[in-house]
């Protein structure tokens, strides 16, 4: 199915990112050309295929991957903060969700 | 010759022989880094007093790594030092803790000097895609480095590092190993942890090794490989001694040939190498069989269903508020992820988050996400019915070599294809090796590339090694330490 330009707003929006007029007329197309590309899937019939569960090898998917549930040291408050656009009183602040 | 520019047994002898202190090989790296990098653009970051006062403490270490400098792609965590992943939105974030391979490397006693430069989330093959502008390639300063690891890529060819990480999703260290003329290693899905490596897909990232000679890249697996308690898919698989391993003649070993991939699109000088390298096998007492891998040909449209698809979840958490970039003037939170992400993610990464969402979203999930994860357990399925008859896979890991920056950058999908030879190995989890080959008629590295059954990374070491000693890449680039 070809990709319109309000797909593409559509994603966008989705994807909680804003585009110019500019980008859009970029990528619209772009967009529409790889998934017309990826679309030769289409030729493989695989109704009797499982699909596969992520990368993981035989050993891997044998692993035994639950550890206990114990507590251990984290980074605490102050070094979680540390990096953050805009803390306040040992909060991450952000601008009115309302 | 520099203090620096030998591979890690070399340093290592010269260290503990005394002819030079960790400290003075540490300093040669990092003044040619800093020297090179005004024509590379390779390093975000040089930390010359971290590295110095590091090299001095190890002074009287014998560890394995002991005052060997490394470079560490920007998309991995390195507790002191910048981790922007080449993007604007995480610009000179700083993490608060080591990735596990990274640990591991300074338990050996390895001294980062740097992060280097990449494509934004480790999203290209050419480096193009870097907020910080490309990296050149050491060979001609006029041509990508390929990518994402471009950077490490070419660091390590330069001669500024006997060894560099990266990360490979779908080829980008193979890749741009091949472009750049050096080592270049993606392990077994689950071989390394990638705790502290930035997330882009995770059911195809992996850590890998950029370095001059199969023996270092044995080393430094050896370092990092392993189980671990922070990353769940990384599995419990005994790790071998690499480097013994890559002893011993490789007469009856089984070289498997899927004539049907050097087809379209593959540069003649690149075929003429790789069919020249497989002769060398011969010789060596190799024996190469015909494989078939029939669903190949459908890998790149998987790899950018579930990559995309994979990126679009994990660059979610990048939204202004806990670490990085916000944008300003925006009073109404949905209004600042929007603006934020807008202002401070490239274009290729938008790209991709968008088509990821699109291939995730009601009513397409199944025809896209569902149908590649599919055609992914074919492609599974094909590598598991071609090992049954060979010992490793040979096939061209770049279908050309380093073209010009600017050359690819408006068509997404012909840089894409860039990727033929390398996604299969992510898709289906297995390792696969960059060996560098010869030059072409203009003096681009050229390379093969060996894929092996999982965890078979001894044997294709060893194959590499056999052939790096029975034809060594002796060549220099123009720009070198």
């Amino acid at each position: 199915m070809p990709i319109t330009k309000s797909d593409v707003e559509k994603v966008a929006q989705l994807a909680h990112m804003e585009i110019s007029p500019e980008e859009l007329q970029v990528f619209a197309p772009q967009m529409a050309d790889i998934v017309a590309y990826v679309e030769q899937l289409n030729e493989l019939d695989t109704r009797a295929v499982e699909p596969a569960l992520g990368g993981l090898t035989p050993e891997g998917e044998a692993t035994e991957a639950d550890r206990e549930d114990a507590v251990a040291p984290s980074l605490g408050q102050k070094t979680a903060l540390a990096e953050a656009p805009d803390a306040a009183s040992g909060h991450f602040r952000v601008p009115k969700v309302l | 010759m520099s203090e620096s520019n030998g591979n890690i047994g070399e340093l290592r002898n010269r260290i503990s022989g005394a002819e030079a202190t960790a400290r003075a090989i540490v300093e040669t790296s990092v003044g040619s880094a800093e020297k090179l990098n005004e024509t590379l653009n390779a390093f975000l970051q040089i930390d010359r007093e971290g590295a110095l006062k590091r090299a001095d403490s190890l002074a009287s270490s014998d560890a394995s790594l002991a005052g060997v400098p490394i470079a560490v792609k920007d998309n991995i965590c390195v507790q002191g030092l910048q981790a922007s992943c080449g993007s604007r939105i995480l610009g000179d974030y700083n993490p608060p803790y080591n990735a596990t391979v990274i640990d591991r490397l300074l338990g050996a006693g390895a001294v980062v000097i740097g992060k280097t430069n990449c494509d934004e989330f480790a999203m290209g093959s050419s480096n193009e895609n870097s907020a910080f502008g490309p990296v050149k390639n050491p060979w001609d300063p006029t041509r990508v480095p390929g990518g994402s690891s471009g950077g490490s890529a070419a660091v390590v060819a330069a001669g500024i590092v006997p060894v560099a990480l990266g990360s490979d999703t779908g080829g980008s260290v193979r890749q741009p190993a091949s472009l750049c003329g050096v080592f270049g290693l993606k392990p077994t899905y689950g071989r390394n942890s990638r705790y502290g490596l930035v997330a882009f897909a995770s059911s195809l990232d992996q850590v890998g090794i950029f370095a001059r000679t199969a023996t270092d890249i044995a080393s430094v697996l050896g370092v990092i490989a392993g189980r671990d308690s922070h990353d769940a898919t990384t599995a419990d698989v005994p790790v071998p001694d690499y480097v013994s391993g890559l002893a011993g003649d490789i007469k009856g070993a089984r070289i498997g040939l899927p004539r049907s991939l050097f087809a379209e699109g593959l540069d003649p000088e690149v075929r003429a190498a790789v069919d020249s390298a497989i002769d060398v096998y011969r010789e060596l007492g190799a024996e190469i069989v015909d494989v078939e891998l029939p669903n190949a040909k459908y890998s790149i449209s998987v790899y950018y269903i579930i990559a995309t698809a994979e990126a679009s979840s994990n660059l979610a958490r990048f939204d202004g508020v806990r670490y990085g970039f916000r944008a300003e003037d925006a009073p109404e939170l949905r209004q600042m992820y929007r603006k934020t992400r807008e202002e401070a993610f490239g274009p290729e990464v938008k790209r991709r988050i968008m088509l990821g969402t699109y291939v995730l979203s009601a009513g397409y999930y199944e025809a896209y996400y569902g149908k590649a994860q599919q055609v992914r357990s074919l492609i599974k399925q094909d590598f598991s019915a071609a090992f049954a008859k060979c010992d490793a896979i040979i096939t061209p890991t770049s279908p050309t070599p380093a073209f010009m920056l600017g050359e690819k950058v408006d068509d997404p999908l012909s840089m894409y294809l860039n990727d033929i030879y390398t996604v299969t190995a992510n898709l289906a989890g297995i390792p696969g090796l960059n060996v560098p080959c010869g030059l072409s008629s203009e003096r681009l590295p050229i390379g093969f590339q060996l894929l092996g059954a999982y965890w078979s990374e001894p044997t294709i070491l060893k194959l590499a090694h056999a052939y790096a000693t029975a034809r060594p890449f002796t060549e220099r680039p123009p720009i070198w330490a």
